[in-house]
Order: structure tokens, then sequence, then C-alpha cells
């Protein structure tokens, strides 16, 4: 059998599994064209971003190893950033797991005798849950980016890393800012109409009086600099400044994986993450700070180092390629699940491709949502062609596959377990023994990705087998003819990004 | 040293031997390697990057080291760095033309002036931008601002993001731009002022001295900077791509970037 794994097995448990999330997303026709609209335009403006840079390849290759070498010696790098933001008058908190993050982060904020935060958009600290347990603490966190305002005043989820919003398109931005603004401060101008300019307008008189009066900011951070004990951050819309500059305290919650050695490895990844990520030359604006500066700035600065399932990824062998992933979202845009499922279907912070092969690793793969994760996938690989760190993300998902099916010795919360296989999938299994089949013979993985395609032609309205679990939906017909592998070959022309 | 992991959740300081604990034994594997690749070395020639090699990897500005036995590994070069220092050659009058077109390239407005016209050139820029009031950093060029007749309002330890949000325009100069990306640098030196002088006035003019402020690329920016003074690399306006894509400039920092390159009077020779 040449058919490609893309079912899943479904071990009990409570959240809905990709596919049925999957399910909801690709039967819904706004977002499904947001999604496409939104990943082919940000794709191809990428890849004349870098085919800008004839050493692509080289930064790609030194990011990767840069971020390898730190990983290798996390404890030590860790230790030395601690050491140099204390020396430059910060205060260093180890967070072992979101509940002591979300913790240390209320304890300070309560500190302060404040009631409100601003927050500048943070993947760790949505991955934690702080603005919910903030709330549950009575202290209201104001989103600040213009995406994430539109995902927290919607009620709602993001469901892109870097377009957070991606899935609404405007005249629901321009209902959302008319009908929920007034509750959380100012209230939209009268009005307003669905044009861009007059929504980020509103959108900066409702922020700017939240600016102007807070006294404590959240942050995340892009990198942290082990050597200086500089943090950076990377942006667009000037709220990251807003946040980091004006408020008296601010409280950066970071991943252990997001430190680097030295100042001068910032040459690699201030070249690869904005081409990858905004594909931009250079994004707006970039903050970097070290600790407190007199007069300038926060007067207390509280780095928070969490873990929260970093380190069971970093005891996996081959999963822990995944901890130098700089957040770009470059896999996102080019992944045809991804396009077709939705970011919601993911069930957390980090969704696409590199959600995927992070979540099952950061919370194990104990609920059928993320067991079902590495199967959310064609193992195409054109997210590990335009990964700027060069992530396997088609082998850690084979990897993550295997440990489902097959169960074996993983890293739990800092404890060495072993899991058993999902039970009754012999299907499964054997679905899993063709993966891997397929993965070490790629000339066969491309014939067989052939063969699917064709297949889809056949069958336009399901795909057969395994596969049928996430593409049960009316609107399968618009899956192209070729398979997203001949896509890319046709279309990526001859810059190679790889 | 951590053997084992502590039990839940307790003071910050059990976290943080936890955490490092988890590390360490995640990294067992890379220890094991380590140690059999270190004995293998040392019954070989050479051990490790020699001088030449430390000096390369040395940061910029002096940090204290620490006498770590780690630190060992942490200076042999760790990644392959043959990518490129610049991406092109390009004289210096070559370079302050590629400047000038990425930063427009981003939506900044891009004005040339001669030193001794650049008072002239400033005035009318901010008449222009309606500015009545002008927010101006300590260590401003004495002249930059005399042909000016809005009011000025200096940077002082007392002045208030709140205040700022009643000033229309600031006028900095810059620490360093870089031509490949239409990027300027400010770190808070004289003529900059502290960060936020330069966030919350809807209109900022940043004047950079041609060409002896401008770099071909990024790594040779990172090298002029310090990082112990706050940095703000900024290209190009604040702008969102949030709305279906659009690119709106200005959300929350200035939406109006004007961007002085100006020219000095080059010393006759001879
Ligand atoms: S996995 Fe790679 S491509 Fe995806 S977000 Fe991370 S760094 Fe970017």
């Amino acid at each position: 059998m040449t058919r490609i794994p893309l079912g899943m097995p479904t071990p009990p448990g409570a959240a809905p599994a990709f596919p049925a999330a999957a399910a909801r997303s690709t039967q819904d026709a706004t977002l499904r064209e947001n999604l496409r609209h939104a990943t082919h335009t940000i794709r191809a403006k990428r890849a004349a971003a870098v085919a800008e840079l004839s050493d692509w390849a080289e930064l790609r290759a030194a990011g990767a190893a840069i971020k390898d070498h730190t990983l290798r010696h996390l404890d030590h790098y860790l230790e030395q950033a601690e050491a140099a933001v204390t020396a430059a008058g910060g205060q260093v908190h180890w967070a072992a797991d979101a509940a002591e993050a979300q913790a240390i982060v209320t304890r300070l904020v309560r500190d302060t005798g404040e009631r409100e935060v601003v927050k500048v958009k943070s993947m760790a600290t949505q991955e934690i849950g702080l603005n919910e347990a903030l709330a549950a603490a009575g202290i209201t966190a104001y989103e600040t980016d213009l995406a994430e305002l539109i995902v927290q005043l919607g009620n709602d989820l993001p469901s892109h890393i870097l377009v957070p919003a991606i899935h609404r398109n405007r005249a629901e931005i321009r209902d959302i800012f008319r009908e929920h603004m007034a509750r959380w401060g100012r209230p939209a101008p009268d009005g307003l109409t669905d044009e861009p300019a007059e929504l980020a307008e509103a959108a900066r008189l409702h922020l700017r009086e939240k600016f102007l009066s807070a006294k404590v900011a959240i942050s995340g951070a892009n990198f942290l600099v082990a050597e200086t004990g500089t943090l950076v951050v990377v942006e667009s819309e000037g709220n990251g400044r807003m946040c980091l500059t004006l408020p008296e305290t601010l409280i950066s919650v970071v991943g252990i994986e997001k430190v680097i050695p030295a100042w001068r490895d910032l040459e690699v990844f201030l070249q690869l993450l904005p081409r990858s990520s905004t594909a931009e030359r250079m994004n707006p604006y970039t903050s970097m700070w070290t600790g407190t500066s007199h007069g300038d700035g926060p007067a207390a600065f509280h780095l928070v180092l969490l873990d929260n399932g970093r380190t069971d990824a970093l005891a996996d062998q081959v999963g822990r390629q995944a901890l130098r992933c700089i957040r770009c979202s470059a896999c996102l845009n080019v992944c045809p699940v991804y396009e077709r499922a939705g970011g919601h279907a993911y069930g957390s912070a980090y969704p696409g491709p590199i959600g995927a092969i992070l979540t099952p690793q950061l919370r194990g793969t104990a609920s059928a949502l993320d067991a079902s994760l590495p199967y959310a996938s064609s193992l195409c690989g054109a997210c590990y062609e335009v990964c700027p760190v060069a992530i396997d993300i088609p082998e850690i998902l084979v990897r993550l596959r295997e440990r489902v099916v097959e169960g074996g010795a993983v890293t739990i919360r800092g404890t060495r377990a072993v899991i058993r296989p999902a039970k009754g999938h012999a299907a499964e299994r054997a679905a899993m023994r063709a993966a891997r089949w397929t993965f070490d013979h790629p000339r066969a993985l491309r014939a067989g990705q052939r063969l699917v395609s064709r297949t889809r032609r056949l069958h336009p309205r399901r795909l057969a087998g395994p596969g049928r679990a996430w593409s049960d939906t009316r609107e399968l017909p618009e899956v192209p003819p070729e398979s997203f592998r001949e896509w890319w070959q046709r279309t990526r022309g001859p810059q190679g990004t790889a | 040293m951590v053997a084992a992991d502590p039990g839940p959740a307790g003071d910050g300081m059990s976290s943080r031997g936890r955490v490092l604990g988890r590390v360490r034994r995640a990294l067992a594997d890379v220890r094991a390697a380590e140690a059999a690749a270190d004995t293998a070395m040392a019954a070989g020639p050479g051990t490790g990057a020699g001088p030449a090699a430390e000096a390369e990897a040395a940061p910029p500005a002096g940090h204290a080291g620490q006498g770590d036995a780690a630190q060992d590994y942490a200076k042999r070069d760790y990644a392959v760095r043959d990518y490129l220092r610049v991406h092109g050659s390009r004289t210096a009058p070559q370079r302050v033309a590629l400047l000038a077109e990425n930063l427009a390239d981003y939506r900044a407005h891009v004005h040339h002036a001669h030193e001794a016209g650049l008072p002239a050139v400033i005035a009318r820029l901010l008449t222009e931008r309606g500015a009545h009031r002008v927010a101006v950093p300590h260590g401003l060029p004495g002249d930059w601002l005399s042909a000016v007749t809005a009011e000025r309002v200096p940077d002082s330890a007392d002045l208030t993001a709140r205040e700022l949000d009643a000033v229309d325009s600031v006028v900095t100069g810059c620490a360093v731009a870089i031509a490949e990306t239409g990027t300027i640098v400010l770190d808070t030196g004289p003529g900059q002022g502290r960060r936020h002088l330069t966030l919350v006035p809807d209109h900022h003019l940043c004047v950079v001295r041609v060409p002896e402020q401008v770099v071909d690329a990024l790594p040779q920016a990172l090298e002029l900077l310090a990082p112990q003074h706050p940095l703000t690399w900024i290209s190009g306006p604040s702008a969102t791509s949030d709305i279906e894509l659009n690119r709106v400039e200005g959300v929350h920092g200035p939406r109006t970037l004007d961007v002085v390159l100006v020219t000095v009077d080059e010393p006759p020779t001879g």
C-alpha cells in the first residue's frame, strides 16, 4: 500500500480530535477563503524576501547550528542569562509548568497593587492561559496587538501565529469593534466603516488610553541573549514598544528555548526571522533591552523562564529540534492541511505544522486531540523547506506517530515513563509502518503523494481510508488535482530555499 | 546538582532547581557523547578553536566572562558562519542611495540636506506636518532647530507619556543606519532621547549623517551597538497587516517617519 496515513487513532478523551475540529473549520467557506488568500499572499511575499539574500542557505544552517548548540548546553546558557539579567537590574523567576508561571505573574502583578495590565502578543502567555488565570485573580489583561485585540473583543481564539485574526474579514472586525469596544474602554468612533485605515485608527484611539495609564505590562520575547542578558522583541505596530517602555513594571514570560548564546548571534536570527515571518527585510520595530535603565522605561523588570514541557521535548533526541523554532509561521503558510483546517483545529497556541510537532511534545499525547495532531499532515515536506532553522517537521511527525501508535519511552514532566500503544488500532500501526517505509524512500513518498492526488480526483468528495477522518467535508472538490509537492516544485521557481 | 525531580510547585528556588535538573537529565545523551569525543580529542593533536577563532567569536562590547569550565565549548565557534557579512560591495554614495531606497520602500519619507541647509529642512518639514509642539532630546546639536518656530518641549526626567501625547513631533539623530534593510537604530545616546520620546508623538523626524552613520548590513550594525543601552530598531513607520493583510501605516508608533540624510562637509584634503 502506498496510502499516506492521514488518518488518526482515536484514544479516549474529551477534547475533539484534530479531524473533528478541522471538519468544522473546513466547512466554513469564509474562513477557508480568508485562509487561502492570506497564506498564499504571505507565501509569495516570503519567497521574494528570501530570494533577495543569496546566502539564505548559509544563514539557515547557521541558525539551526546556533540553536542546536544552545539546546545542547541549555543549562549553561540559562544560568548565564540569569546572571546577566540579574546583574543588569532584572529579577529572574523560574516556572516549571503553566500553573507556576501563572502564580508567579499573578503575584508580581498583585505586588504592584494594580488590577489592569497591558499585554503584547506572546505565544508563551497564550500557551499557559495567562489571561484566564489573571482574570480569575481579578486582574484584567488588555491585549494590544491589533489582531489580538480583535480576538479578545470577539471572545475568540487566535488562528495564526503572525496574523491571529486571519479568520476574520474586515466587516466582521468592524462589527466586533462597534459591538464590544465600549465594554473594554473607549468605544469605537461613530460611523466606523470597514476601511482598514479606519479600523486601525479605532484601535489606536482605544488602546492609547490603556498605554498612557498602564502601570504594568506583560510581554514575551523573541530572543534572550545569554552573554548580555538582552531581550529582543520583534514587532510591527508599536504596541510592543508601548508595553516595553511606558509602564513602571515589565514582566516577560519567556520559554527556556528562546535563549541564544551571544550578542553576535542576533546577526543570524534578525535576518532569518523578519523575512520568514512578515516577508520584510526588517520588521518596523525591534526593541532590545537589558535589565532596567535608569530613567528610561520600566523601573522593575521581571523575567519568568518557562519550562512547561520544553524539557520533555528536549529529552527526545529526534523531537528536541522542535525547540529551535523561532515562531516565524512560515510553515503554516505553506501547509495544505493548515490551509484547509484553520488554526483553531490544532487546539493550542501553536497552529499548523509547528503545532503538530510542538503541542504533543509539550503536553504529551494522552488526549485525543494531542494524539491526533501528528496525523495533521500529509508529510509533503514543504514546512521543512521553508523553515528558517531547518526543523525536520516530517521526521518529528513520524516519530510522534510512532509514539502514539507503538508507545515507548517518553519524558513527562521531567520523569521518564513508558507509554502504551494506542489500543485497537492495528490499521494505524500498519499506516505507521507505511509512513516509515515511505519516509525512508523519498521517491516512493513522492509517488505515493501523486497517487493520493489522483485518488482525490477519482473520489472528489472525500479521501479514502484513514484520510477520510479529516477530509470528509462538502468542500473537498476544491483540493487541486496536483499534489502539494508537485505544486511546490512547479511554482517555487529556480531559487530553492532549502 | 539536582539528582531527582523535587516535589510539586514550591518557591522560586526549587523551581529553578527542578527546571535545570530536567534540562540536565534531558541532555544526558549529549554529555555522554561529548565525554567520548573529549577523550578522543585528548588523544589527538589540537584542542578546540585557536586564539584567532576565539577572538572572532568575542562580543563587540566587553562583557563579564564567567569563570566556568563550560565556557570552553561556548568559545569554540559553535556555528559555521559562512554567510555573508555584506550582500554586495558598494561605494559610500551607493550605500546611501540604497538606504534611501529601502527606507522609502517601507514608507518612510526620505529627504536630503547639506549640513548648512539642515535647519531649514527641519523647519520646513515640521511646518508641513503641522507641528506646534516639538519634543527635543538632550544633546541634539544646537543649530538643528535654529529655524524652528514651534514650541520646544525638552526631554526631562519628569516628562510623562501623557504630556508627550500632547506633543506633535520629535526630532532626533540616530546611532547607526543599515542600508540593506532600510533601518535606523536609536540607542538613547545624545540627540536621541529616552525611548518614549520617539514613540508617543505621531511624527518622528530622524536625521542620519551620511555616509558615516550608514553601514551596509545588519551584522556591521550589531558590532557598533552596545546592548547595555536600550535599542530601538526602526524600519519604516508603525504598520499592521492584520486586517485582510492590508498594510496600514501607523497603529501605535509614529504614523509619519521623516528621515533626513544630511551630508557633512568633507574636511578640505591635502
Ligand atoms: S517550525 Fe520553522 S517555519 Fe514553523 S514557525 Fe517554527 S521556525 Fe517558523
